[in-house]
Formats: C-alpha cells, sequence, structure tokens
C-alpha cells in the first residue's frame, strides 16, 4: 500500500468521526470505523513522530550534486 | 566592445527583423542597430529581464562601432541591452507581469496546495546570512524532527537566475521534497532582478513541489511572487507556512484520538444499556427452560390423554367389533347345528330303542301268541300228536288210517308209538 499522506489520513480520520458521531452506523460498522480511526491516529501520531532531522545542503561534487550536512554559515559553497 | 549609455529615439523595426534606433543623450547620437539574430535572443543577460524597447527609453548597450558605408555614418552594432534607470526597470516588471499574466502563469487555478506535514522540505537561498539563519530557526523550532535540504544560489547578480533555476531542478531531482522556500531579504528593485526573470519565472511555474516564495520586503512584489503556489511576506513566515508547529498537531491528533475514544466508549454504552433493558425485559434461560419444560409437560398430557382417549376409542372400537363379530359367529349356527345333531341322534336313538322296545314286545307277544299256537303248549294242555308212520305226516283224519298200522303219537312229554286197532269215523 502506498503511504498514506499526513493530511489524507488526517481527513479520513475526520470523516470517520463525523459518521460515528453521525449516529447511523451499526455495531458492525461503528466498530470497524473506530479500528479505522485508530489506525488512522496512530499512523499520524508516527507521521508526526518520523525524523528526518537532517538538515543539508546541496554541494557540487564535479557534476554530480550531492547532499552534505549543513552545519551552519560555515559552509558555504 | 563597449557600453554604451543613451536614450532610444527614433525606434523602427523593419519586416527584416532587425531593430534601428538612435542613441542619444543631451548632446549627442548616434545611430544603432541590433540585429535580428541578437534581437530575437532578446539577450539582456545581466538581468535576465525581458523588455520592449521604447522610444524615450534610457538603455545601456553593450556594442560594436562599425562604419555603415551608403551614408559614410559610423553607427553601433548592438548585441545587448539592458534598462537603465528605476524606470526602465519599472517599466519591464510591469511589461513581463502583464505577459505573463496574460498567459495564465499567476493563475489561481495553477496553484499547488501545501503538504500538512512535510518529511522535508527545501529551501533556494544564499546559504549565509540571516534569510536561512531564520527559517531554519522557524523550522526547527516548529517541527523539530523535519529534514531540510538546501540549495544554495545567489540571489542576486547576473548568475542569480540560473543558479535559481538549477536549486529548483535539484531540489525536485533530490527526492522526498514536499515543498519549496525561496527566499531572498530586502534590496533595491534591481537586486530583486532575478525574481523578475522569466526563466526563473517559468521554472517555478514548472515546478511540480509546491514553492513558497518570500522575496524582499512584504511590500515588495516580484514575478516569482506571483507564480509562486504561495506569497509569504518574510523568510521566516515562509518557514511557519512551510512547517505546522508539531505540538499543535499532536494536540489535534491526540483530540481526534480522545473524540474517538469518547464517542466509541458513548457507543458501547448506550449499546449497553439497551442491552440491560432489553436483557431486563428478557425472561433468564432458567424460566424459560422451565416455561418450556410445563409447556412440554402439558403437551405430553395432552398427548396421554389423546392416546388414552384413542386407546379408549380403539377399545370400544374393538369391543364394538368383538360383538359383531360375535354376532356374526358361526359358533351358534354350529351349536344349532350340532344340537339338531344331537336331537336327531337322540331322536334316532330314542326311535331306535323304541323300535326296539316294540319289537321286543311284540316279540313277546308273538312269543306269546306262538306259545299259545306252540303245539308244545297245546301239547301241554293234553293234546297229542300222532303223525303216520313213516311219513310222519300229522293225522287230521282218522279215515287215513288202517288198523294195523303204527303210528307215532307224541306227548307233551315224551310219545310212543301205537298199533291202530279201531278206527272211528267222525
Amino acid at each position: 500500500m502506498a503511504k498514506e499522506k499526513f493530511e489524507d489520513a488526517l481527513k479520513k480520520l475526520e470523516e470517520i468521526l463525523r459518521n460515528m458521531e453521525g449516529g447511523d452506523l451499526t455495531l458492525e460498522e461503528s466498530l470497524k470505523a473506530f479500528e479505522e480511526g485508530i489506525r488512522l491516529s496512530r499512523l499520524c501520531a508516527e507521521r508526526l513522530d518520523e525524523a528526518e532531522r537532517r538538515v543539508e545542503i546541496l554541494l557540487k561534487e564535479g557534476e554530480k550534486v550531492v547532499a552534505k550536512p549543513f552545519t551552519g554559515e560555515a559552509s558555504e559553497s | 566592445m563597449f557600453w554604451v549609455e543613451g536614450e532610444i529615439s527614433n525606434l523602427h523595426r523593419p519586416a527584416s527583423g532587425h531593430v534601428y534606433f538612435t542613441l542619444k543623450d543631451e548632446i549627442s547620437q548616434i545611430r544603432a542597430v541590433i540585429f535580428r539574430a541578437a534581437a530575437g535572443n532578446r539577450p539582456f543577460a545581466r538581468t535576465g529581464r525581458m523588455f520592449e524597447l521604447e522610444n524615450g527609453m534610457s538603455i545601456v548597450c553593450r556594442a560594436r562601432l562599425s562604419v555603415y558605408q551608403p551614408r559614410g555614418e559610423y553607427q553601433l552594432l548592438v548585441d545587448n541591452v539592458e534598462p537603465l534607470g528605476i524606470g526602465a526597470l519599472q517599466k519591464a516588471f510591469e511589461q513581463l507581469k502583464e505577459r505573463l499574466q496574460a498567459e495564465g502563469l499567476f493563475d489561481a487555478r495553477h496553484k499547488q496546495g501545501l503538504p500538512l506535514l512535510p518529511r522535508r522540505i527545501g529551501v533556494i537561498t544564499s546559504p549565509t546570512g540571516a534569510v536561512i539563519r531564520d527559517i531554519l530557526n522557524v523550522a526547527r523550532r516548529r517541527l523539530p524532527n523535519l529534514g531540510i535540504l538546501i540549495a544554495p544560489a545567489r540571489v542576486q547578480g547576473q548568475e542569480a537566475p540560473d543558479e535559481i533555476i538549477r536549486a529548483i531542478h535539484d531540489l525536485h531531482a533530490a527526492g522526498g521534497v514536499e515543498v519549496i522556500i525561496m527566499a531572498r531579504g530586502g534590496g533595491s528593485l534591481e537586486d530583486m532582478a532575478p525574481f523578475n526573470n522569466e526563466r526563473v519565472a517559468r521554472a517555478i511555474f514548472r515546478a511540480r513541489i509546491p514553492i513558497i516564495a518570500a522575496i524582499g520586503h512584504e511590500t515588495d512584489f516580484t514575478i516569482a511572487d506571483f507564480v509562486a503556489d504561495l506569497r509569504a511576506p518574510t523568510p521566516s513566515a515562509a518557514a511557519e507556512l512551510a512547517v505546522p508547529v508539531k505540538a499543535e498537531l499532536a494536540a489535534a491528533i491526540e483530540a481526534q484520538y480522545a473524540r474517538l475514544i469518547r464517542h466509541q466508549n458513548h457507543q458501547l454504552e448506550k449499546r449497553r444499556e439497551k442491552l440491560e433493558f432489553y436483557a431486563a425485559r428478557l425472561p433468564s434461560p432458567r424460566r424459560l427452560i422451565g416455561d418450556l419444560r410445563l409447556h412440554v409437560a402439558a403437551f405430553l398430557d395432552r398427548v396421554q390423554g389423546h392416546s388414552n382417549q384413542m386407546r379408549l376409542w380403539q377399545r370400544q372400537q374393538i369391543a364394538a367389533a368383538a360383538l359383531r363379530l360375535r354376532h356374526a359367529s358361526p359358533l351358534g349356527d354350529i351349536r344349532n347345528a350340532r344340537d339338531r345333531v344331537e336331537n336327531m341322534r337322540k331322536d334316532i336313538c330314542k326311535a331306535d330303542v323304541v323300535t326296539r322296545e316294540e319289537r321286543r314286545m311284540r316279540l313277546e307277544a308273538g312269543l306269546m301268541r306262538l306259545d299259545t299256537l306252540s303245539p308244545l303248549a297245546v301239547l301241554r294242555r293234553g293234546y297229542s300228536v300222532t303223525r303216520m308212520l313213516p311219513q310222519g305226516v300229522i293225522l287230521r283224519d282218522a279215515n287215513l288210517l288202517k288198523v294195523g298200522e303204527s303210528v307215532d303219537v307224541t306227548l307233551a312229554a315224551g310219545g310212543f308209538q301205537a298199533q291202530v286197532t279201531q278206527i272211528w269215523g267222525s
């Protein structure tokens, strides 16, 4: 499965909540919606914690452009 | 090659495509031509700004001097023209803006939305100075685990447009970049030139990654600002637009999660209540079984009763049948027949007895009569029988005798033979 986008997951979660609070769901559907909601909220929380964290700078190395750690103003192209 | 400044006059463009004009200042003038190749290229390289030449426009030209022999005049062979002065720059800016707007490059329908939570953002700016520092600070403060990829580019000067275009390309090629901030600090209109460059504008327009432009001061607008998917007043503001506050998102997710749990609990509670409500009205299984048992018992009773009745009825039927059978029985007939036979036999027997008795009596009577008739009886009474000899014939007539003949006389007891001595007649 392709990775769900954060906002899509959040939107879906909101939709599920609206559906659930609409109150027209059967117990079965409600449980299913609940599970999906839990999954999505977990997914969102995970996505939020996913760490890229690196700050890099693209530098030319011969013909290629490579990403190097950016150490602040000292590194200049 | 040299550079000449002046104001354009007598501008005209024949069908040949060459551009002819006179370059003049207050005290001098000289004819100039831009040949088609040069004119078509519009090689206004220093700022990269495209603009139309107009009479009265101040320009600076890069030119060679040549002689126009038919008239014996010097003229400038111009291969590069740049507008001179703020008026011209402004003019060029307005012209480009108008053109690109007409082409639809600023249209809202082309604006791409920003991701709510980018994993990695790209920054196109100078790697030195306050701009990058501000952006990094804001971004890291808001979302510490964000990845940031800086594509360094000069943001002013002749090389800037190419570097900016190159940076856009590199950030697309790097992968994972979900939004780009293109930023530059404040400066003069001239300083902003790279961001009023048509090629830069088109590169921004073509970008598949949404671009936030934060060029110059809040009040300055560049072409890049118009083409970009979003415009921010300052680099810091661009970072705020690009990067969400992690804590806020976390809180939102937490709230959704809590809402989910609360709702589900509420749902379950509601259903439990409903269940209890129904359960309360539901008889316990034991009672149900008890009831069933009663039902079964009653049913069995009924079956029993029914079968008893059935049996009774059957019995009656059988009795009736037996009765009818008895009535129809041949035993009576047999008995009757037997009685009749017996009677007949008795009759027969009786008849037989009677007959024998009778016969005996008759015989006795006969015998008696016989007895009375018996000669012996006669004899006993004194009579005798005389038979003639030798014939033995009983003599009933004396005349048959002849004196001297012998006769046999039988008496009641014994007999004798006698000789006739006399004969009597009757």
